[in-house]
């Protein structure tokens, strides 16, 4: 089976660790996987914090790099979760018929990771080992956007090796929010700052997630507070072997 | 007593109103245990609903029916309170609310008035306006009372003092009402407010309430309340006046079955609140002899004509989206500069204001839909947030001054980055070699001038890696099977 690898204009520049990880993951589970080099950005960044036009044009963008695909994978919800609930209202203006029909065609074959491994593919035994103790933080977009549900715990469940903690209140944002991180950084670190505290208090090496950008954010606290805790996207876990580990895993 | 700015015009930017609360740990302290302790509640008797969802979406259903024929539901909901005796007011804004108000209780030679909870009236600043007419209102829901014996102001809208704990009461009943025997047991405290107000109960004529559901089937008015204070005022008085919004109608009588449970499970996480007052205009003998409704507009009917933020008006003011929203739980009510904070607030309050004030707060939200996900009417918060920021920037990207501001000078190089892939492999490379400057030896940058300051003042951003994802693809071996 062929497959479209999206992966997001943030994963290509500051985490190509977890695309090269999903690429192996995939690769491994017999996926012909195909990288489309026109493309750029889902519009999110546009597109939540006001710039509709702008979003407009990269999502109408995205929609033509992809007609052909026969899946996309993308291993970011808030992108996913962009282009389900945002393009149809970014389409809605009168005169694009067209780009409406193009994208209900394209729709139900864009799938987040976890999406594309249980539904598409039917395994959540990917092989992996991970001898490690991981929290998992399910990223708002994740949650209450795709409805990813269980779909993560059951990948990890498979996982070899791996301890798996709960993070206390799962279902409270990180406080990343895009644009809401600059324009509002007192709040939006005040609450990540709650979050660290649930994250630290799991004791675990990792917090996972189906989401870079919460992670970026963490893990950037993480750090600063100079934690031991560090943060790994779900794809690098799963593509993790005992004779071929995660990059940059001790 | 921290400045506290409600009115949306001359409330600080929401950023800058909340830094003065960040630092105020026993307010957040209060504002966490507070929607902490509501949130369980909530959640538990939801939980119990096995009809839930079809609750939900039967309450979105009542409300969008009545919002699509609003005209007539209010012409019709007019001559039935009329016709039990009622008398109706329309206000177009603030200003004719209050005068309307002013006017009745002159009529009626009042010097004080008795007042239920009513977010409205402290929507259109009507205790200032009558302090000025020469009537005192007093202020009979326990936390109003505690606010206005405090000189503080409602941070919430279910419970206007959710941000001051019962230590601080006890601090305010013993400095307000000489009663520095009090201790901060809520019984003694309870009963110190009931002996407070009993005395006003007992002799002031007029009173004031909001409504929380007005039925245009048959003209009746329905306050729900836990304290029993508000049936007071409901039975006591001669003349009473309510306050209500043009969109707090339901059809029909039948229609409060599905309002009221949904209402009581997420504003207190009750299964029935404790006090329902259901009145229908005036009954000789029995109860106020005059009785007034005031119809307020303010604003609503110019966001009744617009698609995606009609919804809004489907609010039932339950405060479930307070309650359960990170950012609210943060700051409080008061960061909002508007009697409606946390996300119904951050939609409802510059629509009120035709988006020409408190333009921060649709961005005061980091989209996380918390609030969506147990909205009783299923506002779609985050969309109607969304919609709402592209107005303000298709409002302000107009204005000469932005075309400096940094975030529109990057938002418009972004878009043209991200028009064309070799545009934003180039803008890759630059961004490496301009972030290498500010990259520490162990491959973290700690600080970041500009923009980049709000983010570095509490959290690192790792370096760029050499080579991006693209590359490495473009790097692979294109024999590979």
């Amino acid at each position: 089976m062929r497959a479209s690898l999206f992966i997001t204009c943030y994963n290509d520049t500051l985490f190509p660790e977890t695309g090269r990880a999903v690429v192996r993951l995939l690769e491994r589970l017999g996926i012909a996987l195909e990288f489309n080099p026109g493309q750029t950005c889902c519009g999110q960044m546009h597109a939540n914090t006001g710039f509709r036009a702008e979003a407009f044009s990269q999502a109408k963008r995205f929609v033509r790099l992809y007609q052909d695909a026969e899946a996309i994978v993308i291993p970011s919800t808030s992108c996913v979760a962009m282009i389900r609930d945002q393009y149809p209202g970014l389409f809605a203006e009168p005169g694009n018929d067209a780009l409406r029909k193009e994208f209900v065609a394209l729709l139900p074959r864009v799938y987040e990771l976890s999406e594309f491994l249980i539904d598409r593919l039917g395994v959540d035994d990917v092989g992996a080992y991970f001898p490690h103790r991981v929290t998992y933080h399910a990223s708002c977009h994740g949650l209450r956007g795709l409805h990813v549900g269980d779909r993560p715990f059951r990948l990890l469940a498979k996982v070899r090796g791996l301890e798996l903690v709960a993070l206390e209140n799962i279902d409270r944002c990180c406080g990343f929010g895009g644009t809401f991180s600059i324009k509002n950084a007192e709040v939006s670190s005040a609450m990540l700052s709650d979050k660290l505290h649930d994250v630290l208090s799991t004791q675990a090496e990792y917090c996972t997630a189906l989401d870079n950008s919460c992670l970026m954010h963490l893990g950037g606290a993480l750090h600063r507070e100079f934690a031991a805790t560090r943060t790994l996207h779900l794809a690098q876990i799963l593509a993790s072997t005992q004779t071929d580990p995660a990059e940059g895993i001790a | 007593m921290m400045q506290v700015d409600l009115d949306p015009r001359t409330a600080l930017p929401f950023p800058q109103a909340a830094l003065p609360i960040l630092r105020n740990t026993q307010l957040r302290k209060n504002v966490a245990h507070a929607t902490d302790v509501i949130q369980a509640k909530r959640a538990r008797l939801v939980a119990e609903k096995t009809d839930w969802q079809a609750l939900r979406n039967a309450a979105a259903a009542i409300k969008d029916d009545v919002l699509g024929h609003l005209d007539r539901y209010l012409v019709e909901f007019e001559a039935r309170c009329t016709a039990a005796g009622g008398h109706v007011h329309w206000a177009s804004d603030a200003a004719e609310a209050r005068s309307i108000i002013v006017e009745i209780l002159r009529t009626e030679k009042a010097t004080e008035a008795i007042k239920i909870k009513t977010m409205t009236s402290a929507e259109i600043q009507l205790n200032p306006a009558l302090e000025a007419a020469g009537i005192k209102a007093v202020e009979t829901d326990l936390a109003e009372l505690i606010l206005q014996l405090g000189e503080d102001e409602p941070s919430h809208i279910v419970a206007p003092a959710l941000h001051v704990n019962r230590s601080q009461v006890r601090e305010i009943f013993a400095r307000r009402m000489g009663r520095t025997d009090l201790t901060d047991d809520p019984q003694a405290l309870t009963a110190a407010a009931r002996s407070y107000l009993r005395r006003k109960f007992l002799s002031v004529d007029t009173a004031i309430c909001g409504a929380n559901f007005m039925v245009a089937e048959t003209g009746a008015v329905t306050i729900v309340e836990s304290e029993g204070n508000g049936r007071m005022c409901l039975t006591l008085p001669r003349t009473l006046i309510a306050l209500a919004g043009i969109e707090k109608l339901v059809p029909i009588f039948r229609d409060l079955e599905v309002m009221l449970q949904v209402l009581a499970r997420s504003a207190t996480g009750e299964r029935m609140n404790p006090y329902t007052s259901l009145w229908t205009g005036v009954t000789p003998g029995d109860g106020p002899q005059n009785f007034h409704v005031v119809l307020l507009d303010n604003g609503r009917s110019s966001i009744l004509a617009r698609h995606t933020e009609r919804q809004t008006l489907r609010c039932i003011r339950c405060a479930a989206c307070q309650n359960t929203c990170p950012v609210y739980r943060q700051t409080g009510g008061h960061a909002y500069g508007s009697v409606y904070g946390g996300p119904i607030g951050a939609i409802l309050t510059p629509q009120l204001m035709h988006m020409d004030h408190a333009q921060s707060l649709p961005y005061a939200s980091s989209l996380c839909a918390a609030c969506y996900e147990v909205c009783p009417v299923k506002i779609n918060i985050p969309e109607v947030l969304i919609e709402l920021r592209a107005q303000v920037v298709d409002r302000e990207r107009k204005q000469a001054a932005r075309a400096f501001d940094l975030m529109y000078i990057g938002m418009r190089v972004a878009n043209s980055i991200f028009a064309s892939a070799w545009r934003f492999r180039l803008a890759q490379r630059l961004g490496r070699i301009g972030l290498r400057l500010f990259t520490k030896k162990d491959g973290w940058i700690h600080a970041l001038p500009s923009l980049g300051a709000r983010w570095t003042m509490t959290r690192d951003l790792r370096g760029l890696p050499d080579q991006t994802f693209r590359d490495w693809w473009a790097s692979r071996p294109k024999d590979r099977v």
